[in-house]
C-alpha cells in the first residue's frame, strides 16, 4: 500500500468550474506525475468549499492550507514550493479563509470547534467514491436503525431531537414521519426537495454536491421510518453536477446493497430515483412539486389533504428537505440528546446558511441556531465589504423578511425570527450595504414574483402584475402618495386569499420593507 | 351528519359537504367565479373565502368541508372588502365591452360585479388583446375574456378525457390554449362544447351561423328549410324563462314558421329513420355475429372522439348516418323532389343541443345529394336569440304542427334527445324486426337516467342481447377500453349493441344548451322527453307512417342501395395531434 504524503483536494462546482478548476485539475495532475510524485500525492475531487468568488480553490492536507485563484500557469510554482519543497506558496493563500469557520475540522485557535452535521464530510472526503463515506463512519446511522432499531424508535428520536424542516416551513420532521407512517396504504414514498429555487439560496446544491451519500442515508433512514420503499429526489434540472454526483452515489450504493432489495440482509428495501425539475420556482412548493412528479404541470394542491395522507399518486408521502434529511443520519448515529446539544431549546441542531451580497466573504456557513445575525456578518462572513456600513438584510430568500441594523443582534432561528415577523425560511442571507437602494431590491423582489407565480390563482396571478406596474411608476419616479398603500393592500389580499404559500409569503417584504426602510420609500412618491 | 352555525344559523349536512353548499342550505350564497355544482373544485378565485372561528387564517368554502360545531363567517366586513379587491383584480385583466359580449346579461363575472356594487377600478388595466381563436367550425375562444376559472380544462381532461385545452405559460401570461396554440380547429378538440357550457364568462362560444341563416330566410330566392333535433323541444323553453325540460314542440314549430323558414320539419323524422337504418344494421349483424358490438353513430362528438383515440372500433361502428344528416340527405332529395324544388335553392338549417353538429355539417363526406346536405346550424341559444331579435316570446306562440314529409315522428324518436334513448329506440325496433312481435314492456329501464355506464340485457326470442350506454367521453373511453381488452383477450365482447353519447346526460346536456346549465336542468329535460313519448300514439320507429311512405316511394327497403348512398357513411383515422384526417377507412 502507498503512503500518500500530501492530498490535494480541488474544490469542484459549478462556481469552481466557471473559473477553470478542469485545467487547473488537469495541470495539476500533470505536473504531479512530471516531478514523479504521483505515488505519494493523491489529488481529490471536492464538492464546494463553500467560498465562492474566488476563483479554482485547492486545499492541501495535512497542512490545511487553501489557495485561492488558482490557475494552471501557477500549478508548477505550486507543485514546486509546497508539494516538492514544503512550503505554502504565500501568494496564493487565500487573505481571509471563510473555510477556516465553515469547513475545517480542525479547531482553530481560540474559537471554539464549529459543529459540523451537515457539512460534516463536505469539502473533506471525495464526493463521488462511496469508500470515503463510509471511512467516515458513513451508513453506520442506517446500520444502526435497521438492526437495533424499531421503526417507530426511529421515529421517536427524531422526535425528541427536536429537527424541524429546514426548507423553510419549520414543521417537526418526527412528526411528518409519524402521520405518514400511520397513514393507511401499503406503498408510501419518500421524496427528497432538491428542487432549492429561492433566490440567493445554494445550500442544497452544495450538499449534493459535496457530500450526496449523506443525502441518500437520511433518505434510507426516513424510508425505513416511514414504511417507503422507493424514494424520488427532485432536483433542479440546473444542478447538473448534483445530477451526476448523486447519480453516481446511487448507483454505488446499489452496488453496495444500500439501495435495493433486502438492505443489509434485512427485510427492507428501499431505492431512490433522481427526477429533474424544469426551474419553476413554485415547484419548491411541495404540492405542486408532487404535480410535477406525476408529470403533470406544477400547480399547488389543496391541503388538506396533505402529501403525508395523499401525496405522490395519492398515496402517503413524506416531502423532506435536503438539509432536512442530511441532519437525519447524525441523529440516529449520536442520539437526540446529542443533537439537542446545539442550538436554542427550542431549535435545536444548526442551520446551513448562504450568505450573499455585499460582505468581505459571501459563501456558505453551518453554525448553531440562534448564532446572531451580527455574528455570522461579522464573524464568519468578514463583515461588510470594502469597510461600509450594514444597512439591511433580506432573510430567508425572497419570500424573506427584510432585517434593518437594529435587528442585528436578532438570533437567527425558527421560533425566534417570528417573534419579529420575520422566517428563516431557507436561509439564504442576502446583505445589503450602505449604498443599496431599498426601492430597487423590493422592485427585484416583485418583478421575481410576477415571473414566477405559477397562475393558478387570481390573487397571485393578477396581485403580482399589479404589484410590478406600481413599483416600476415608483421607480420611474412617476409614484403617487397612495401608491405605497396600495401595495401593501394588494400583499395583504394576497397573504389573506393566494392558494398557496407562494402568494401568501409576498406579504412579509413588502411590509418588512416598509417597517425598516419605509422612510427611503416614502421619499421615492409624491 | 355535520352540525355547525353559518352566520350564526344552525345547519345540518352530511359529512364532507363543503361549506359552499352547506351555506346555501341555510340560505347564504357565498360569491364564487369558479365553482361548479358538477364539478371538482380548483380554488382558482379565491372569492368565496370565509372566516372560521378558532381556525387562522381564511378558507375557501368551495372546497373546506364543514367541520363539526364550526362557526363560520360568510359576509363580514373584512371578507366582503377582500372580494371586492379580488373581483377588482380580474376586472384589470378582462376585456369589458360587456355590451358587445356574448355573455351579456348571462356573465357571471358580470353578475358578481354588479352583486358586489362594484362601480370603479382601482388598479391599472392589465389587459393587452390577444387575437381570438376561430380556427375551429364549432367553437371559438376569446382570451381576453376568460379568467382562467378552470371550468374548461378540468371538463376538457376530467370529464371527457380529450385534453384539447390546458393551461399554458404561467403567472401572469398564463393563457389556456389548444396544443402548440395550433388553435382548437387543428387540435383534438371533439367539439362537443362541454367548455362553452361551463364557461363562465365569454371566452367560449359557438361559432355563430345566426347572420348566415337570416341572410338566407331574407332571400326570396331560397326556401329555407328548418329540422329540430329532439332535445331542442324540451330546451328551447329555457330561452325565454320557462321552467327546464319544459315541452314547446308546438310553439317551437310556430315561432320558427312566424320568423320565416319555408318549410318546418323535424329532426324526430329522421331519427325514426336512423332507428330503421341502424335496427336493420343491428339485426344482420347478430345473425351474422360479424363486428360486434354494434356502437351508435348519432353523436358527432363522440364520432370524432372515436376516429381520434379509438379508430380501432371503426368496423364495429354503425355507418347509418346521424338523424341530421339523414335529414340533410332527404331535403335535397326526396322532399325537393316530392315539392317540386330545385335543391340548389334550398338552405338546410338545424337547431340543435349541440356544437359538434356544425363540425358534423361541413364533414367533407357529408354530401350525399351533391351539396352540402346541411347548410347550417344553430344551437339553441342561437335559435333563441333569433328570435328575440326577431320580437318573438316562445311563451305567447301558440301550438302548432311540424310541415309534412319529413315532420312526423314516433315516442321512440324524441327519447334520442336523453342518454340511452337511441339504445330504447333501437331495441324497442329490433325486437319486433327479429321476433316479429312488439316488446312487451315498452319502456326499458334499466337504460334510462344518468347513471355513469348503464347495461342491460333483453331477451329477443332466446337471443341474450347484452347491450351497454355511455354518455361523455370520460365513460366512453372506459367503455371503450372494456371492450378493447375483451376483444383482444377473448375474441369477442360481452355487449353486442353500444350506445354512445360524447356528452354528459345526452343531448339534453349538450355543448348547445342554454347558458348556466347543471346535471339537475339536465335530467329535467331527459324526464320531459321521456314524458312526451308517453303522450304520444306511436312510440316506435317502425310505426311511424310518413317512414313508411318514405321506403316505398322513395327509398325502397332498408340498407337498399339508395339508403346507403344517401343515409349511411365512413369514418376517418385522425390523428391524436392535430386531430388531422390520417387515413380513411
Amino acid at each position: 500500500m502507498n503512503l500518500v504524503r500530501n492530498h490535494v483536494l480541488i474544490s469542484i462546482d459549478a462556481g469552481t468550474i466557471m473559473a477553470g478548476a478542469r485545467a487547473v485539475e488537469k495541470a495539476l495532475i500533470d505536473e504531479i506525475a512530471a516531478q514523479g510524485l504521483t505515488a505519494e500525492i493523491s489529488v481529490l475531487e471536492t464538492g464546494s468549499i463553500g467560498a465562492t468568488g474566488q476563483g479554482v480553490i485547492l486545499v492541501v492536507y495535512p497542512e490545511g492550507v487553501y489557495y485561492g485563484n488558482v490557475t494552471p500557469q501557477d500549478i508548477p510554482e505550486l507543485v514546486e514550493e509546497h508539494l516538492l519543497k514544503g512550503r505554502p506558496l504565500k501568494r496564493l493563500i487565500l487573505s481571509e479563509i471563510p473555510v477556516q469557520h465553515v469547513i475545517k475540522k480542525e479547531k482553530t485557535g481560540l474559537l471554539k470547534e464549529q459543529p459540523r452535521i451537515v457539512l460534516k464530510n463536505s469539502g473533506i472526503i471525495n464526493p463521488e467514491n462511496i469508500d470515503e463515506y463510509i471511512a467516515e463512519n458513513g451508513y453506520e446511522a442506517i446500520a444502526k436503525a435497521i438492526t437495533s432499531m424499531t421503526p417507530d424508535e426511529v421515529i421517536e428520536e427524531t422526535k425528541k431531537s427536536g429537527l424541524v424542516g429546514r426548507g423553510g416551513a419549520a414543521f417537526t420532521t418526527g412528526m411528518k414521519w409519524d402521520f405518514a407512517r400511520k397513514a393507511a396504504g401499503d406503498i408510501k414514498y419518500i421524496v427528497c426537495n432538491a428542487d432549492e429555487g429561492e433566490p440567493g439560496t445554494f445550500k442544497d446544491r452544495l450538499i449534493l454536491e459535496g457530500d450526496p451519500h449523506k443525502l441518500i442515508e437520511g433518505m434510507l433512514i426516513a424510508g425505513y421510518a416511514v414504511g417507503a420503499s422507493k424514494g424520488f429526489v427532485y432536483i433542479r434540472g440546473e444542478y447538473a453536477l448534483s445530477i451526476e454526483r448523486l447519480e453516481k452515489a446511487i448507483a454505488q450504493a446499489r452496488q453496495y446493497g444500500l439501495l435495493g432489495d433486502n438492505i443489509l440482509e434485512s427485510t427492507f428495501s428501499f431505492d431512490i430515483t433522481v427526477m429533474k425539475g424544469a426551474g419553476a420556482y413554485v415547484c419548491g412548493e411541495e404540492t405542486a412539486l408532487i404535480e410535477s412528479l406525476e408529470g403533470k404541470r406544477g400547480h399547488p394542491r389543496n391541503k388538506p389533504p396533505y402529501p403525508v395522507t395523499e401525496g405522490l399518486w395519492a398515496k402517503p408521502t413524506v416531502v423532506n428537505n435536503v438539509e432536512t434529511l442530511a441532519n437525519v443520519p447524525e441523529i440516529i448515529l449520536h442520539g437526540a440528546s446529542w443533537f439537542r446539544g446545539y442550538g436554542t431549546e427550542k431549535c435545536p441542531g444548526t442551520k446551513v446558511f448562504t450568505i450573499i451580497g455585499n460582505v468581505s466573504t459571501p459563501g456558505l456557513i453551518e453554525v448553531e441556531m440562534g448564532t446572531t445575525l451580527r455574528d455570522i456578518i461579522y464573524e464568519y462572513a468578514g463583515g461588510i465589504k470594502n469597510g461600509k456600513k450594514f444597512k439591511g438584510a433580506l432573510v430567508g430568500g425572497a419570500a424573506g423578511a427584510f432585517l434593518g441594523p437594529d435587528m442585528l443582534d436578532v438570533k437567527m432561528d425558527f421560533v425566534n425570527l417570528k417573534e419579529y415577523s420575520a422566517v428563516l425560511g431557507s436561509g439564504a442571507i442576502l446583505v445589503m450595504d450602505e449604498d443599496v437602494d431599498m426601492l430597487d431590491m423590493l422592485k427585484s423582489v416583485l418583478h421575481f414574483f410576477r415571473h414566477e407565480s405559477c397562475g393558478h390563482c387570481v390573487p397571485c396571478r393578477l396581485g403580482t402584475a399589479q404589484l410590478v406596474k406600481i413599483i416600476d411608476r415608483i421607480s420611474a419616479s412617476k409614484g403617487k402618495k397612495d401608491d405605497i398603500d396600495k401595495l401593501l393592500k394588494i400583499a395583504q389580499v394576497m397573504q389573506a386569499t393566494s392558494f398557496c404559500p407562494l402568494g401568501q409569503s409576498l406579504y412579509l417584504p413588502i411590509s418588512s420593507s416598509l417597517k425598516y426602510f419605509g422612510g427611503e420609500i416614502h421619499s421615492r412618491v409624491r | 351528519m355535520i352540525k355547525a352555525k353559518i352566520n350564526n344559523v344552525d345547519v345540518e349536512v352530511p359529512e364532507g359537504t363543503s361549506i359552499l353548499w352547506a351555506a346555501r342550505k341555510a340560505n347564504f350564497t357565498i360569491p364564487t367565479l369558479c365553482s361548479h355544482p358538477d364539478l371538482v373544485p380548483g380554488g382558482q378565485c379565491g372569492i368565496c373565502v370565509v372566516e372560521i372561528e378558532g381556525i387562522p387564517g381564511l378558507k375557501r368554502a368551495c372546497m373546506t368541508p364543514l367541520g363539526e360545531g364550526w362557526k363560520v363567517h360568510t359576509h363580514t366586513a373584512r371578507l366582503m372588502e377582500i372580494r371586492r379587491q379580488l373581483v377588482e383584480l380580474i376586472l384589470s385583466y378582462h376585456d369589458t365591452d360587456c355590451l358587445t359580449c356574448i355573455k351579456n346579461n348571462n356573465c357571471e363575472l358580470q353578475a358578481l360585479a354588479a352583486t358586489l356594487g362594484i362601480n370603479t377600478v382601482e388598479w391599472h388595466s392589465l389587459e393587452e388583446r390577444l387575437p381570438i381563436d376561430r380556427s375551429s367550425a364549432a367553437i371559438v375562444r376569446d382570451p381576453n375574456k376568460c379568467i382562467l376559472c378552470g371550468r374548461c380544462t378540468q371538463v376538457c381532461s376530467n370529464m371527457q378525457t380529450v385534453n384539447a385545452l390546458a393551461v399554458n405559460h404561467r403567472g401572469y401570461s398564463t393563457v389556456i390554449t389548444a396544443a402548440f396554440d395550433m388553435g382548437l380547429g387543428n387540435s383534438v378538440c371533439i367539439n362537443c362544447g362541454q367548455c362553452v357550457v361551463h364557461c363562465p364568462v365569454g371566452a367560449l362560444y359557438e361559432n355563430s351561423h345566426i347572420e348566415k341563416v337570416w341572410d338566407a330566410i331574407h332571400d326570396p330566392d331560397k326556401f329555407v328549410v328548418v329540422q329540430e333535433a329532439p332535445a331542442v323541444r324540451v330546451m328551447l323553453g329555457e330561452e325565454f324563462g320557462m321552467e327546464p325540460g319544459t315541452l314547446v314542440t308546438g310553439k317551437m314549430y310556430a315561432a320558427l314558421r312566424r320568423i320565416g323558414f319555408d318549410a318546418v320539419l323535424d329532426t324526430n323524422f329522421s331519427a325514426d329513420l336512423t332507428i330503421i337504418e341502424e335496427g336493420t344494421e343491428l339485426v344482420s349483424r347478430l345473425k351474422t355475429g360479424k363486428n360486434l358490438p354494434l356502437i351508435t353513430s348519432c353523436s358527432p362528438g363522440w364520432i370524432k372522439f372515436m376516429e381520434t383515440f379509438f379508430h380501432d372500433m371503426i368496423p364495429h361502428m354503425s355507418t347509418a348516418k346521424s338523424p341530421q344528416q339523414m335529414f340533410g340527405a332527404l331535403a335535397k332529395t326526396y322532399f325537393a323532389e316530392q315539392r317540386g324544388i330545385a335543391p340548389e335553392k334550398i338552405v338546410s338549417v338545424s337547431i340543435m343541443p349541440c356544437t359538434a353538429k356544425k363540425f358534423e355539417c361541413q364533414r367533407p363526406e357529408m354530401r350525399a345529394s351533391g351539396f352540402q346536405d346541411v347548410d347550417f346550424v344553430l344551437t339553441t341559444r342561437e335559435i333563441g336569440r333569433m328570435l328575440r331579435e326577431a320580437g318573438i316570446d316562445l311563451n305567447e306562440m301558440p301550438d302548432e304542427k311540424a310541415d309534412s314529409l319529413l315532420g312526423e315522428y314516433t315516442g321512440a324518436a324524441t327519447i334520442f334527445g336523453t342518454t340511452g334513448g337511441v339504445m330504447e329506440a333501437a331495441l324497442r325496433s329490433a325486437y319486433f324486426l327479429v321476433a316479429g312481435r312488439e316488446l312487451e314492456s315498452i319502456d326499458i329501464a334499466p337504460v334510462r337516467g344518468l347513471k355513469g355506464i348503464k347495461e342491460a340485457e333483453i331477451d329477443i326470442d332466446g337471443l341474450k342481447v347484452k347491450v351497454a350506454v355511455a354518455h361523455s367521453g370520460g365513460q366512453a373511453r372506459r367503455l371503450m377500453e372494456k371492450v378493447q381488452d375483451q376483444l383482444r383477450n377473448e375474441g369477442k365482447s360481452e355487449y353486442h349493441f353500444i350506445e354512445v353519447m360524447a356528452c354528459p346526460g345526452g343531448c339534453v346536456g349538450g355543448g348547445g344548451q342554454s347558458w348556466g346549465s347543471n346535471m339537475a336542468k339536465r335530467a329535467r329535460r331527459g324526464e320531459s322527453l321521456y314524458a312526451e313519448d308517453r303522450s304520444l300514439q306511436h312510440r316506435r320507429s317502425h310505426e311511424n307512417p310518413s317512414i313508411k311512405v318514405l321506403y316505398e316511394k322513395f327509398l325502397g327497403k332498408p340498407n337498399s342501395e339508395k339508403s346507403h348512398t344517401l343515409l349511411h357513411t365512413h369514418y376517418y383515422k385522425r390523428s391524436t395531434v392535430d386531430g388531422d384526417i390520417i387515413a380513411e377507412q
